[in-house]
């Protein structure tokens, strides 16, 4: 691809920002603020040693909600859905919780673990909890036979079948499972923090507007979560293009 | 080079598509790859061509470049003396049965080029065609629940429905078992007999080439040059016992370079 | 497939109703046993139910949080299936605006709370704003990608037949891309009714996500906050499976794998 054509997007990021700049100059209301007071914003959170310590918070809370969760569903998954009458019990109970917000927890998680990192922890276990149990249970279930069977035929035990063929079968449906989880433990994090935390980068977007209308720093922290969110789904992305694993990705 | 003779078949008066000095280079990362060198090729016609070549040796490309899909990087293709520029609805392309439309019925792939026809000359000609190629009972069917050589035939049907003067058959029947293969041969063969269209079949399978063909373009590996054009000389229906036909096959493994022995 | 043996007819409903009396059991005893005066038995709960459904609050917050979805998320579907649409029609038009849109995306829609609030105020607009803004980036990605993965054999064919771009878009594009849209829809509608809840919690008050706060705040009532999940959750299972219909339409069953 030529140059011209690779800078074309940065072109229009560009335009985007003059005219945010251009729309900001020409209002009255002079609550919010242009890309510059953005800029000055993040410095300003830097030099105050927030910037880092709101990041490191609300990654410390995602990775362990989403790290508890996955270590606890996958395996569940795989069992509900390797016994087939565990998915017929189970399964219209998951479907009943899944559709529940996990933020219509809060207040059960507050009454339970108080107002703190725990609670939020627990909101973010729970909206990975569901999901990956759900991934997990169906990626056994659409395990063609043919590889069970030829694992039999070759004299594998029953553990051997789950090493050897069910695992290294269901990793591709895991991976893709696991990077929309943990897009929406990101997604909730930031809720959980503007309701039930006091640092993080969601409560730092409702503090900035309850102290003072300072809304360069709710778009500061918005730009952020963006950013960070963005990481962490290339970084996911990334699993995907292992190539023992290409196999379960469609070609595009 | 190739030197095309006009065949001896009685059919065969005017030349319908002329060929000239095809080349096809593809450019990738900066790298070059020749896939089609210099190719020229006259079809007469009414004739049933087959392309024969080994699998990625270039063949498609040129069925693809003859049809306006692909432009060639030099040479030109002219039908009916009129330069092509890019497909056309005179001349249909079938793709093996993964080209009929998932999301149509039977009635409704048939129906999809016809939609500058009135109404009833579309019913009649989606009932004509199901009926021709042996779907009646099936015509709301959607095609996940057909076989392959039902969907094969479903779409050579949507073809032949917007009824045009030539067809480009790419590997048609290669995901088909043995068997269906042999039918859909000489069921194709009926309606070629019965519609009188140019074809145009790119194959990899020799026993294929000359059950079908009135003319054999056999072609090289990669870049694609036509080593030979075999005039398959056998009136049909072909008898693959005579000793004719397997002198001509056999002539054709050994221009490939082939033993015919397993 | 993994037990050997079929499970029998009765067993289809004998191990739910099991699974569903267990957890009940469970949930009732580790109230009583813990001698919790807060946290709610099921009958407490289905009391809450009651309560809810003679002051004849659940069905106009039911009322107020479907109000909100229906206009957040139509409007989402209305400009971002046509914009996913013309970026996977347009490989140029997707490759500048695509960068903007992979980082706009990953934003949570409630980190856009205090702005949403700034330009709509407290009420509806803000809430709707905010399921649009969670709906609309999944619809346009799916909707776009949904076209890109269209096989060029679908659209050489629609040439050859003599289309003309729009007619191959509205007769080969779409319909193929269609299965692949419908799916970006449900997850779009499902993440819209976790928005909604979210929403309002903290912008506006009434609908069943301010019934879980409210009930929370205004004397700890959590017989109504479970209550309140509990129609959370059946009335966004009821949309997912309504959805799942959608999927098993003959002209767009096709694009999904048979279930297992």
């Amino acid at each position: 691809m030529n140059l011209l054509v690779r800078l074309r997007p940065w072109a229009f990021i560009a335009l985007l920002l003059v005219a945010w700049h251009v729309a900001i100059s020409r209002q009255s209301n002079h609550l919010l603020p242009d890309p510059l007071a953005v800029g000055g914003a993040f410095v300003e959170l830097a030099q105050r040693g927030l910037l880092f310590k709101y990041i490191v918070a609300s990654l410390f809370r995602v990775t362990w909600g989403f790290l508890l969760a996955a270590v606890t569903a996958i395996p569940l998954g795989l069992a509900i859905g390797w016994f087939r009458r565990a998915e017929m019990a189970l399964n219209p109970l998951i479907q009943i919780f899944r559709p529940i917000s996990p933020l219509a927890w809060i207040p059960i998680s507050i009454l339970w673990f108080g107002v703190g990192d725990v609670a939020a922890i627990f909101l973010i276990f729970l909206a990975s909890f569901l999901p990956l149990t759900l991934t997990a249970m169906n990626a056994v279930g659409s395990i063609p036979a043919v590889y069970i069977n030829a694992g039999r035929n070759f004299g594998l035990s029953t553990a051997g079948i789950v090493w050897r063929v069910l695992y290294p079968a269901v990793v591709p449906q895991l991976i893709i499972g696991l990077r929309i989880t943990l897009g929406i433990a990101w997604l909730v994090v930031v809720a959980a923090e503007m309701i039930a935390v006091n640092s993080g980068l969601g409560f730092l977007i409702v503090d900035a507007r309850n102290a003072g209308n300072r809304y360069d720093l709710v778009v500061a922290g918005m730009v952020m979560i963006g950013l960070i969110g963005l990481l962490l789904d290339v970084g996911m992305r990334s699993f995907e293009k292992i190539r023992s694993l290409r196999w379960g990705y469609s070609e595009d | 080079m190739s030197q095309t003779t006009a065949p001896t078949t009685a059919r065969a008066v005017k030349t319908k598509l002329r060929a000239e000095g095809i080349s096809m280079i593809f450019r990738r990362d900066g790298k070059e790859t020749s896939v089609l060198d210099s190719v020229d090729l006259d079809v007469y016609d009414g004739e049933f061509i087959c392309l024969l070549g080994p699998s990625g040796c270039g063949k498609s490309t040129l069925l693809n470049s003859i049809a306006g899909f692909l432009a060639p990087t030099s040479g030109k293709v002219t039908i009916d003396g009129e330069p092509v520029t890019g497909p056309d609805p005179r001349r249909i392309f079938v793709f093996q049965e993964r080209g009929v439309f998932p999301w149509l019925t039977v009635e409704g792939n048939i129906a999809f080029g016809l939609f500058k026809l009135p109404q009833e000359e579309r019913a009649r000609r989606i009932a004509y065609y199901v009926k021709l190629v042996g779907l009646q009972g099936f015509e709301k069917a959607y095609p996940q629940e057909l076989s392959g050589g039902m969907k094969q035939r479903l779409e050579v049907a949507r073809a032949l429905a917007v009824n045009p003067d030539m067809l480009f058959l790419d590997e048609p029947f290669g995901a088909l078992d043995s068997i269906t293969r042999l039918i859909m041969r000489g069921e194709l063969l009926r309606i070629w007999e019965a519609e009188k269209k140019t074809i145009i079949f790119v194959t990899h399978d020799i026993e294929e080439a000359v059950q079908l063909a009135d003319r054999v373009v056999v072609m090289s590996a990669r870049p694609a040059k036509i080593q030979q054009i075999v005039e398959i000389d056998i009136p049909h229906p072909r008898d693959i016992s005579s000793p004719r036909y397997l002198e001509l096959r056999d002539g054709i493994f050994e221009q490939i370079g082939l033993a015919h022995k397993v | 497939m993994n037990s050997l043996t079929q499970p029998r007819k009765w067993e289809k409903f004998f191990w739910p109703v099991l699974a569903a009396a267990v957890f009940l059991a469970f949930w009732h005893y580790a109230v009583q046993f813990s001698g919790s005066k807060i946290f709610p038995s099921p009958a407490d709960v289905l009391n809450g139910i009651d309560e809810l459904m003679k002051k004849g609050v659940l069905g106009s917050y039911i009322a107020d949080s479907l109000h909100r979805v229906a206009v957040g998320y139509g409007l989402a579907v209305l400009l971002g299936v046509p914009l996913g649409l013309t970026l996977g029609w347009y490989p140029a038009a997707a490759q500048v605006v695509n960068p903007v849109i992979q980082m706009a995306r990953p934003i949570s829609p409630l980190a856009w709370i205090p702005l949403a609030i700034l330009w709509f105020g407290v009420g509806d607009a803000a809430a709707m704003y905010l399921i649009f803004l969670g709906a609309f980036f999944p619809i346009v990605v799916a909707s776009m990608n949904g076209v890109r993965n269209v096989p060029s054999m679908f659209r050489r064919a629609g040439r050859n037949f003599g289309l003309h771009p729009a007619a191959l878009l509205a007769k080969v594009v779409f319909p193929a891309a269609l299965p692949q849209i419908i799916v970006g829809l449900r997850i779009a509608l499902g993440i819209a009714w976790l928005v909604v809840v979210a929403a309002e919690m903290i912008a506006v008050d009434s609908g069943l996500g301010y019934l879980v706060i409210d009930a929370r705040n205004s004397g700890k009532r959590y017989d109504l906050v479970i209550a309140a999940m509990l129609m959370i959750g059946t009335i966004g299972l009821a949309l997912d499976l309504a959805f799942r219909r959608l999927e098993k339409i003959k002209s767009v069953r096709w694009g999904f794998r048979l279930e297992a």
